[in-house]
Formats: C-alpha cells, structure tokens, sequence
C-alpha cells in the first residue's frame, strides 16, 4: 500500500473505532486514535501476514502489550478479513469474542493482553525462539508510555538486549498521558531514550502520525545487528479528533451522538484532503 | 534402605533423556540452575536451555512466548517465588492464552526449612488451583516424578509442579506404569477411612496406614498427585465406601489438597473430615521432618486422629 492509500486507510480505521466504541458505549477512545497509524503501518505495509493463514508459521508476530488499546485492532483485523467485519457489532456485548482487550479466540491475535508490563516478555520469547530455530520472522511489540513504570518491562528490556535480539522491535506510543494526567506527572519515565540505550537498546525516535517515517524506521528495523530496537513513537491521544486531542478524559470517555458526528465530520474531511492531495478521485 | 536422589535431579535426567530426540523441549532458569539441578541439562543442550536470571515475571512471559512458538519449555525456579512474583504471568501468560508453559516450583513447600516465609511456599496450591486451565501436580517420589516429567513433555498445555529440594522415601518400587493427569492412585485399598496424600505426605500417610494396619484397621490412602483438576470420583468413592476422610498436606490448611477435597464431599457426600497441614501462621524453622512433627503431619498423629474418627463412628452406630 502506497502513502496516501495508508494514510487514508489510517482515517478510516479512525472512524470505524470511534463507530464502534459509540455503539458499545464502552472502550479506550484516547489510546486507540494514538496507535492508529502505527498499526495501519504494521498491518497494512511492513508486517508480513496472511489474514487466510493467521498461524503461517513464518509470519511476522505482533504483541499489543497495550492491550486496552485494542479497538483498533479490532478494526484492522476486521478490515483485513480476519474475522466478518459485521461482528465488530458485538464489541463489548454479552458472550463476544471481540472483548475490551486482545483476545487468541480471535484470528489474528496471537496472546492475550491486558496486564500492563506482560507483552515485551512474551516478545523475547517469540524472538528468542525464531533465533534459535534460524527462523526470519520479526517480532513487534506496542507498549504504552504509562506501562513503562512495571517493572517486567524493564526485565524483559535486559533480556533482549541480553540475547542479541536483532529480530524484535519494540515500539512505545508516547502519548504522553495515562489515566490519571501526563506521564511526567504520576510517574516520571523520561527520559526514556536514555534508559532503552542504556539497557542495551537500539532507539530510534519517529513522530507517530507521520506515515513516511513510520513505515521507515519500522521496515527497516533492525538498524543495527545483535541490537534490539525501541521505536520511540511520538503520538497524541486520541489523534485525528480536535476537541479530543490530549485530554486525559478521553482515556475512555465514549463519544456522545453530537461528538461522534462532529468527529467523523472532522475525519471525513481529512480523507478528502488526502484524496485531493493524493490525485485519488473521491469515492 | 533410604533413597539419596532429589525429584529435580530426577526431572533434569528424564529431561535430558527426551531432549536427545525432542529438540523442542526448553528449561528456562531463573539462576536457579543449581538449586533446580539443571547444570547438566544446560551444560549438554545449550541451544535448548534460557537463563533469565533473576527475573520470575520475565521468566513466565518468556516461557509462554517460546511455547507460543512451538516450544515445551519447562521453568525451574523455587516455588516461592515462581508462584507469588509470577502468578500473574501464570494467569496471563500461560493459563489464559493457553500456552504450553510447565512451571516447575522446586525447593517448595517447607524445603527451606529455617530461611523463613519469604522462602516457604505454602499457599502456592491455593493460588495455582484457583486459575481456570491450569493443572497442579505434585508428585510423590522419584519414580512417580520420572513418570510425571515424561507424562509432561507428552501433555499439552499449562501445569504447575511443586517438587521439594530433599530427597523423598521412595513410596513406588519403580518407575514403571503410566502417569495420569487428574487420576488419583490408591496405594492402599482399606474400608474403615481415608488418608488422601499428595507429594511429601503420602510416605507419611503410607506410615499411618502401617501403624493403623497393625491395629486392625483398614485404612485406604490416595495418593492425590493431581490436585487439578481433581480426581472427584476416587474422593467420592472413599468418603462413600469408607465414611472418613483425613488429608494431609504440606501447605497451608487454607485453600490446599484439603480445602480441594473438602469442596467436593460437602456438595455430594457429606462425612467427617480432618484437614492436616501448616495452620495459618509463618511457619517453624527447621528441617522437614521436624517441622511436621511440630505440627502433627506424623504416621503416630495421623493414626491418633483416624482412631478418633472411627470410634465416633463407632460410638454413633452402636447408641
């Protein structure tokens, strides 16, 4: 998929995750919209998949370690034709698959997550696994920013420095805010490129919502042989919604009617400047 | 004669036997390798062997990756630690995603006798039993757990074992016979009750029943290796054919092997029970032997005690 095809499809996941969360009254609206591009660029560009073969043995794996942040994931998967994207209908709902967090019933996932600090172990071990098997497949992990106060991540950090695991990205969506305010405020983390270099880390620093850079710095990790690498993403939460942006509030808030129309207003309109920017005749 | 051979060193070889043919088979170490009696499993297959140093959260979460992969990684690391640092890893990682993850608890129980709480582990069946898909064992001997480690690599999905650190009297003659998952074994059959056991205290309930055996009373003893998912029909055949149950245990009285039994006869065949283990407290330094004695996990105590049972029973039949 080309740039502005990504970044278009980036917006419509955007509002598929905003119908979605205002249908279940229920989800994490803020984290979804600052992972979008991100995992539009994962799933849709650099990770090698085959959504007909979610367990082809040599697939690239991903590990949403942020695991509340996963109605975007949902509706990527969805999209991709993992799952009937009618079933997005039933997120939230009694006896679905489709849970508030990633669940391994459903195609697609690999583990389940939700546990803050659990993801990046897991990764090691996926990558630890293809290195001893000699297989290529990558592993890419989503971390939050507010997760990198556990502990476990900071084990699992020593562990793939420890075993050379050039085959494992992990990436922080550096939104800047956790439930309870900004980062800095509840646990300072900072300065974050510092402590992943000093445990041994390749880092490498990307604005989150910049499509180029992103499949950049993603497609060509492993930068540096023997080296894990940290992909420090920039991100502003819930991206893509004006009156949403940065508001802690909007961790979880569920948009009402007049905000969910005012938000797909803003995102309808941000697909038509792509399309005109792209020379993409509208739909 | 009296058996000089640890349960972990018994893993390790029966490991490192399956590993020759099964290059998947994977032991993961938390420096624990010593204590585990892992050094000969990871000095003859280091491509097959994790250090993750110490780091119990890791190590769970790693494990369950490998396993991900199509790994059988086996955790060694003191059930101490393995069961409190790690449980949510082991609810998580390994028992909710359903990862092929054996979690090896070593030097358990009152292993280590007089380092104190921190390094007893005497609540780890009641927080291992309460996690849906995840089985608990713990073997009786060094043949039982022979058995159980070939039955692990050949089994598909989470358990937790609990082995202790000391060479066990052996109460099997040989390594023969089959390992089954959730399948009790009746190592005495007996009419008059009940002693249901499972790792360190069957060769005790197995002295009880010898004492009790000697005095004219028959007495069945279960060897409850599984204590999940549990054998409800070998238990419900003892509280129906026998009248009295006495578990022993070397855990804490609350939420263990008793509280397991106790959940199943109460809701389907009342009778009357005793429930032996360490009491709520921080237990007693010492070695072993001596800290069952002090809290009465003895063949004389448990023999007292199913006397007493009896003659109720007894005294209720004859009035």
């Amino acid at each position: 998929m080309d740039m502005t095809d990504l970044k278009i499809k980036a917006t419509r996941i955007r509002m598929d995750v905003l119908r979605m969360i205002h249908r279940a009254k229920a989800g994490h609206t803020g984290g979804s919209l600052s992972n979008t591009d991100i995992l539009t660029a994962l799933y849709y560009r650099v990770m090698r998949i085959n959504p007909a073969n979610p367990k082809w043995p040599d697939r690239d794996r991903f590990i949403a370690s942020k695991g509340h942040a996963v109605e975007s994931l949902w509706c990527i998967l969805a999209d991709l034709g993992f799952f009937p994207k009618e079933e997005l209908d039933t997120f939230c709902q009694f006896g679905t698959r489709l849970i508030g967090h990633p669940n391994n019933k459903v195609p697609g996932i690999e583990m389940n997550t939700g546990a803050l600090g659990h993801g990046l172990s897991i990764a090691v071990g996926m990558a630890l696994a293809a290195k001893r098997d000699g297989k290529g497949y990558r592993v890419f992990c989503l971390m939050g920013d507010g997760e990198q106060a556990e502990g476990s991540v900071w084990e699992a950090a020593m562990a793939g420095a420890h075993y050379g695991l050039d085959n494992l990205v992990g990436i922080i969506d550096r939104n800047g805010l956790q439930i309870s305010g900004s980062t800095e405020d509840v646990m300072a983390i900072e300065p974050l490129d510092t402590k992943w270099k000093a445990f041994g880390w390749h880092v490498v620093a990307v604005d989150g919502h910049d499509m180029d850079a992103l499949v950049k710095v993603l497609e060509s990790a492993p930068e540096v042989p023997g080296k894990p690498t940290l992909v420090l993403a920039r991100t502003v939460k819930a991206r893509g919604v004006s009156f949403a942006e940065n508001i802690p509030g909007w961790h979880h808030h569920v948009p009402n009617d007049e905000e969910l129309q005012r938000a797909l207003a803003e995102l309808a309109a941000y697909e038509a400047q792509l399309k005109r920017e792209g020379g993409r005749a509208e739909a | 004669m009296s058996n000089t051979i640890p349960n972990r060193q018994v893993i390790c070889e029966t490991l490192m036997e399956l590993a020759k043919d099964d290059r998947d088979i994977m032991v993961l170490a938390s420096d624990s390798r010593g204590s585990a009696a892992m050094g000969p499993f990871a000095k003859a297959f280091p491509d097959q062997f994790v250090e993750v140093g110490i780091a119990e959260q890791n190590i769970v979460g790693i494990a369950a990756g490998l396993a991900h992969s199509g790994k059988k990684p086996f955790v060694t690391s003191p059930a101490c630690f393995l069961s409190m640092r790690s449980i949510e890893q082991i609810k998580v990682d390994a028992a909710y995603s359903n990862t092929n993850v054996k979690l090896v608890g070593i030097s358990g129980g009152i292993s280590y006798g007089a380092l104190g709480m921190s390094h007893h582990s005497l609540q780890d069946i009641a927080v291992t039993r309460a996690i849906p898909g995840l089985a608990v064992i713990l073997p009786a001997d060094r043949h039982e757990t022979k058995r159980m480690t070939q039955a692990l690599v050949r089994h598909e999905g989470p358990v937790y074992v609990r082995i202790g650190r000391n060479p066990v009297e052996d109460v099997y003659e040989s390594a023969d016979g089959e390992f089954v998952i959730g399948k009790a074994v009746t190592m005495r059959d007996g009419t008059d009750l009940t002693i249901i056991a499972a790792g360190e205290t069957v060769r005790v309930a197995l002295d009880a029943e010898a004492l009790l055996h000697d005095m004219g009373v028959s007495c069945r003893v279960l060897n409850m290796h599984t204590i999940k998912p549990l054998d409800e029909e070998a238990v419900l055949r003892a509280a129906r054919e026998t009248g009295h149950i006495i578990t022993v245990e070397e855990h804490s009285i609350h939420g263990g092997l008793g509280a397991a039994v106790a959940e199943t006869v109460i809701q389907h065949h009342p009778v009357p029970m005793r429930i032996f283990g360490i009491p709520d407290e921080p237990a007693i330094a010492g070695k072993t032997a001596e800290v069952f004695r002090h809290y009465g996990i003895s063949a004389e105590n448990l023999a007292d005690a199913a006397l007493r049972l009896i003659s109720r029973k007894r005294q209720e039949r004859e009035r």
